[in-house]
């Protein structure tokens, strides 16, 4: 055996072609038992495309792609419920593989939506089903959790309490999490590694030497790269007493 | 017992009820409703020749079928035409393929009202065993492949992601909408099989709120409108397969009143 038995997944300058257009190029990269490695870079730059290689959905890639584990937990970017189908939370939470109800209640009872359990899926806000799909996905207790902007539409305080699960997540169940978001605050002080994406590999490494990276100053600009330095708060916009949004 | 032909039409009916609920909820769930008329059409191909060679007409209209369902699948890959298209394509040539043997099949004297339409007549002993015996068959098989289906009807990549190999499940539910139109297709004729797939199935989900409940309302839509259905079959002379409808369909109407009163509700 060459590889290590920590690894979970790994990519081997993976990528997608389609149409005769790549959506992504020459990534790789691997997560391992216990660590969180993270994808930035703008839209269209091929993050959930990556995720899904990692995950084995597309078939014919580029590269190669090792997965270690089958025991996964996903929560995709976008996800829609048809309704045709009758589907409780409850229902949704036994979708691949069956759980005990202590189980059940326990993963809802963390993501805070407990109470939704014998609701229909369909009349969930966005920000309760998110939950749902996090709380799904965690309560398998899998090797490998793939986490496409999980806090998508939850408020604020929840957002925060979310990346704490987590982060704690990772560390009880020691499993690996690959993780999208656009949260560069969080990202920068919650990830052990980070893969700046833009159709392929612009940078990776440790949080600290990313944001010193040129291209990922180019791609986020000057600010970003300052948010470990610093560590201050603030937005790429302000709002004018007429209600107006101006760029900085 | 089983000497009198009403008897055997019921006992035939409710076997295939019990098989149609669960196969026709999926039938609504995965949006197959002209994917199963597809195979029903073709099964009349099937038919003529179970005919022509003197064979089990349940096995030859299964092979059919599933023969049709596999070039449906090829033309998928091969072409650029909408599904829909490729439906209706396979759906009337075969049809009209099978009619054309008929045709040439002047030797024969053929029911031809009985098969598109069904005949409590027409049930004999044997298709008593192939309704059950495939039917049990169908369900077990069904069970088995339950967990990678829904998952995947719910979500593919979901399902894919999770290691649940949805591709093979889908590839197995072809098969067992062949053979549920292969048993079925004596009692309520290769026309209204798809009715019977997706009528309980939708009265099932007026009713129903998770999917487990909605497969038991689904089977027992199915097996009242196969009682009632024979029942007025037999005392009108009216073709089984119509009369099995048109019950399924006035229990659909009576369910569009309970969605009513929850609708209320929630307002």
């Amino acid at each position: 055996m060459s590889t290590d038995q920590n690894i979970l997944v790994k990519l081997n300058n993976a990528g997608l072609q389609l149409n005769n257009k790549w959506l992504v190029k020459g990534v790789s990269l691997q997560v391992e038992k216990g660590k969180i490695v993270t994808l930035i870079g703008p839209n269209g730059s091929g993050k959930s495309t990556t995720a899904k290689i990692a995950l084995g959905i597309y078939k014919k890639i580029d590269g190669s792609v090792e997965k270690y584990t089958n025991k996964v937990g996903y929560v995709p970017q976008k996800i829609s419920i048809d309704w045709t189908l009758p589907l409780r939370v409850n229902d949704f939470m036994i979708l691949t593989e069956s759980l005990n109800k202590e189980t059940i209640d326990e993963a809802l009872s963390l993501t805070g939506v407990i109470h939704l359990k014998d609701k229909n899926l369909g009349d969930l806000s966005g920000g309760e089903f998110q939950r749902v799909l996090l709380a799904r996905a965690i309560s398998k207790k899998p090797d490998l959790l793939v986490l496409d902007e999980p806090v998508q539409g939850v408020d604020f305080t929840g957002e925060i309490a979310l990346y704490e699960l987590i982060k704690k997540i990772s560390d009880e169940l020691s499993c690996g999490i690959l993780l999208i978001s656009h949260d560069l605050h969080t990202v920068m002080s919650a990830t052990d590694f980070v893969v700046c994406l833009n159709g392929h590999v612009c940078c990776s490494g440790s949080p600290m030497d990313v944001v010193k990276n040129n291209e990922y100053k180019a791609l986020f600009g000057e600010q970003a790269s300052q948010i470990l330095a610093r560590y201050e708060h603030k937005h790429d916009h302000i709002h004018t007493n007429e209600g107006e949004i101006k760029k900085n | 017992m089983f000497d009198d032909f009403f008897i055997r039409a019921l006992v035939a009916g409710i076997g295939v009820a019990f098989v149609t609920g669960p196969l026709g909820c999926f039938v609504i769930w995965r949006r197959l409703s002209y994917f199963g008329d597809t195979l029903a059409h073709s099964a009349l191909l099937g038919v003529t020749l179970a005919f022509t060679m003197e064979f089990n007409i349940a096995i030859s209209v299964f092979v059919i079928s599933s023969m049709i369902a596999l070039i449906l699948i090829q033309l998928q890959k091969k072409t650029n035409l909408p599904g829909d298209a490729l439906l209706g394509l396979l759906a009337h040539s075969s049809l009209a393929v099978g009619l054309v043997v008929i045709g040439f099949l002047t030797f024969i004297r053929f029911d031809i009202m009985g098969l598109l339409f069904g005949d409590i007549l027409a049930v004999s002993v044997d298709d008593l065993l192939i309704i059950w015996i495939g039917g049990a068959l169908i369900l077990l098989v069904l069970k088995l492949i339950w967990k990678p289906l829904f998952a995947s009807t719910v979500n593919y990549e979901l399902a894919e992601a999770e290691g649940l190999n949805p591709d093979r499940a889908k590839a197995i539910f072809t098969i067992l909408m062949a053979a549920i139109i292969a048993i079925s297709i004596k009692m309520v004729g290769l026309l209204l099989i798809t009715g019977m797939l997706i009528i309980p199935a939708a009265m099932a989900r007026n009713l129903s709120s998770s999917p487990q409940s909605m497969v038991i309302y689904s089977i027992l839509g199915g097996l009242l409108s196969v009682i009632i259905g024979l029942f007025t079959s037999l005392e009108f002379n009216t073709s089984s397969g119509p009369s099995i409808i048109t019950a399924a369909l006035l229990l659909f109407i009576l369910s569009l009143f309970k969605i009513k009163q929850s609708i209320k509700l929630k307002n």
